[in-house]
């Protein structure tokens, strides 16, 4: 018995997908709507606006995997379904980013955590940037849609071991927590979501709302990179777009390039990606690529006297929004508690030390506990983010400098984590930096953790929520779209990704981009079809 | 070799210590240049590189050093040409006599220096002042635990292994 690829079965069906790595002319396409980037808002899009009869056409820089390609290997996942090999780092090189470059994009390989976006963060955007009709009342229906189309419900599963250390921490500190759920059908419970679900459990846009569009006419263009928007004449509307089609190694250029024509175009190329092709299209404006947010994300290891094995189970299924509350909204940075799932490769680079020390962790791997702390970035007025630039040759980098706000919260961070995972039973812990090491108790982790210099590449900082850099904003010149994403200037060009957030989501944004899509792409299909 | 025009185009001019390390620089490199077919990336030079600093950074004998090699390889022929550019200058800067010496403090060449110097080497920018040498380690860090821990080779030691439930399932 093999597992079924029903991604792989519709393409052999007849589904309209070119791959742009074998094409051996230059690509003359045209449709109603060009969709750039599959995921979380490309893939919601193209759905809503193929079912009403619209001729929609999907261009995806990476390659179209699917589950028969996931093998659980990292070695083979990263360079083949992330930005840069999962490597892509902030322009000082201090914060690592993870991005998916994939069809699916990053929901190819998210860990399945859905959250509602908080309350607290749709009233904010109301109050301080004048988007009243995003809140909580009139969001609701959005969710409601979303989670029905995927599947997002309660995980009626056990937590893992490496997510009940962080329950048992919370109970005994008396912190909130609670049960994060998830967009799966069927999970086998595995663990592996970050290198793509073989079983297709996930409800990815890789195996939802791409197909859903792909059996309504929809096309996809594969191994397809969008270098600029074409402006018309008149200079208030797109012509289309153009790009470069990409070998079949993923990132070298096979010669080849594609023009498309269309009456509207959604940039959905995520945050990073978004504003880099209005950059590259000198569409920039004062705002795009300003304000991107990463939720910056420090770690804390732990070993236990029992087996974690912190790579099996479903990788993330209890949080605690504890110290989200305990300061003002635009306060001290407020942080979520969650854990990653822990895989050699990705461990063994993001583990602080060299030699012996980290010899001696990695050795431990099934006894290792890891949590993470996601720092809600974009509302203290010291928080702006970073900003979105191209290198010289039209890549995009992050500037993202880390600032004092910032340190203090990852400093504070460490000290909950570090006394957490004592109280849950730890024998030893090591916060992620240069200049720690392991300790075996509370106090001798609060007085190593207070003196450890906060500079960056000496504190091990990640990302895998980029959100930001092209906002909504409910005047022209404080944003980039409006709160249907609709460009300010460009009559039919949208944005519906994750990059119109105008602050961090403050929590795990993907039911926040498909909700937002949804609301935006009903108001495009309607437009278009009136 | 490295020159000084290409260290300021990039953006690595930033540091005083790089630029001088370009004024320095000999021209002949450490190695000869014995060439190593199957690499894409890497010159031989560089693998040497790998090869001495792999058993010191992840602090075990007895590794697969070739395979350690291929797979930094293979993961920077994955990155971006930007990307990619800084690595070439990083590998030519310690693949440098001078930089060797003086940048990295390593005195005898890369095949024949002692672990502890080699520790020295990698501790002193992991905990420099400067950000560029900091993250010149860092570089070196992920690429070797990268080439290392993604090798099924690896796992056994950490007593790690896939799911059994599925992996006869795979195709
Ligand atoms: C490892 C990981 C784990 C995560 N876990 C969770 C989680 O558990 N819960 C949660 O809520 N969120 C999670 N996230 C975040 C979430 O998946 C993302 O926030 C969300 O998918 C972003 O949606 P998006 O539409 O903005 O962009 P993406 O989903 O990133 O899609 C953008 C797509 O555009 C393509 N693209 C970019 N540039 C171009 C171009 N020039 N031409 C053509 N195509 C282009 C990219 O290749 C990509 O496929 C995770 C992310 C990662 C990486
Ligand atoms: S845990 Fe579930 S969703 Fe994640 S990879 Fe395994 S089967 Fe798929």
């Amino acid at each position: 018995m093999s597992l079924p690829d029903p991604v792989a079965e519709g393409v052999a069906s007849g589904w309209r997908v070119l791959d742009g790595a074998v094409q051996t002319q230059d690509l003359q396409l045209s449709c109603d709507v060009l969709i750039i980037g599959t995921g979380a808002g490309g893939g919601m899009t193209a759905e809503v606006l193929a079912q009403a009869g619209l001729d929609v056409l999907m261009v995806e820089e990476g390659a179209l995997r699917t589950s028969r390609d996931f093998r659980l290997l990292e070695a083979k996942a990263y360079p083949e379904l992330y930005q840069e090999s999962a490597s892509r780092k902030t322009a000082d090189k201090a914060i690592n980013i993870l991005q998916g470059r994939t069809v699916g994009g990053s929901t190819t390989v998210n860990w399945t955590s859905a959250f509602r976006t908080p309350a607290e963060t749709l009233n904010w955007w109301g109050e301080r940037y004048g988007l009243k009709s995003l809140n909580p009342q009139t969001m609701a229906p959005w969710f409601d849609l979303a989670e029905a189309r995927l599947g997002i419900a309660d995980w009626q599963t056990d937590p893992n071991p490496n997510n009940s250390v962080l329950e048992r921490g919370c109970q005994a500190l008396g912190l909130k927590h609670g049960r994060i759920r998830r967009n799966v059908r069927g999970c086998w419970n595995l663990g592996y979501c970050g290198m793509g679900c073989a079983t297709n459990a996930k409800q990815s846009m890789l195996v939802t709302t791409i197909p859903g569009a792909l059996q309504h006419k929809a096309g996809l263009l594969t191994r397809a990179r969008v270098e600029r928007l074409l402006p018309a004449a008149d200079g208030k509307s797109l012509l289309g777009a153009e790009g470069r089609l990409l070998a079949a190694d993923g990132h070298s250029l096979n010669g080849q390039q594609f023009s498309i024509k269309a009456r509207h175009v959604v940039l959905a190329a995520g945050a990073i990606g978004s504003p880099a092709i209005l950059l590259r299209s000198q569409l920039g404006g004062a705002q795009v690529g300003k304000r991107t947010f990463l939720h910056p994300v420090v770690v804390s290891g732990a070993v236990m006297p029992q087996r974690i094995e912190a790579y099996n189970g479903a990788p993330q299924t209890v949080y605690s929004d504890h110290f989200m509350h305990t300061q003002p909204l635009d306060g001290a940075l407020g942080y979520k508690l969650e854990v990653p799932p822990v895989h050699p490769l990705l461990m063994g680079v993001t583990l602080s030390g060299f030699g012996a020390s980290s010899a001696g962790l990695m050795q431990q791997l099934p006894h290792l506990q890891v949590v993470l702390a996601l720092l809600r970035d974009g509302f203290h007025p010291d928080s702006q983010g970073g900003q979105v630039r191209l290198r010289q040759d039209g890549s995009p980098e992050l500037d993202y400098p880390l600032n004092d706000v910032l340190w203090d919260g990852v400093r504070r961070s460490w000290l909950t984590m570090a006394e957490l995972q004592f109280a849950a039973g730890a024998r030893q812990v090591q916060v992620l930096h240069e200049q720690a090491d392991l300790q075996s108790s509370w106090k001798a982790a609060r007085e190593q953790i207070m003196q450890l210099p906060l500079k960056p590449l000496l504190a091990r900082v990640v990302s895998a929520h980029v959100m930001g850099g092209a906002a909504m904003s409910s005047q022209p010149e404080e944003g980039v779209v409006d709160e249907y994403g609709r460009h300010w200037q460009l009559r039919n060009l949208s944005v519906i990704d994750g990059s119109v957030f105008p602050t961090s989501i403050g929590a795990n944004p993907q039911l926040s981009i498909y909700a937002f899509a949804l609301r935006a792409a009903h108001q495009l299909r309607d437009a278009l079809k009136a | 070799m490295i020159t000084r025009r290409q260290l300021i185009k990039t953006g690595m001019a930033g540091s005083v210590v790089l630029l001088a390390a370009g004024f320095l620089a000999s021209p002949q490199p450490d190695l000869p240049a014995a060439s190593q077919g199957h690499l894409v990336f890497l010159q031989a030079g560089d693998a040497q590189i790998i090869r001495s600093l792999a058993p010191v950074m992840l602090g075990m004998a007895g590794l697969a050093l070739e395979d350690i090699v291929r797979g930094v390889d293979v993961a920077i022929a994955n990155l971006l040409p930007a990307v990619q550019q800084e690595l070439r200058q990083l590998f030519d800067l310690l693949g440098n006599r001078w930089g060797r010496r003086w940048l990295a403090g390593v005195h005898s060449p890369w095949a024949q220096a002692a672990a502890h110097d080699l520790a020295a080497f990698l501790r002193r920018w992991q905990q420099s002042p400067l950000l560029l040498l900091r993250s010149g380690y860092q570089a070196l860090h992920a690429l070797i635990n990268a080439a290392w821990f993604g090798n099924p080779a690896s796992w056994t030691a950490l007593g790690y292994q896939q799911p059994q439930q599925i992996m006869g399932l795979l195709p």
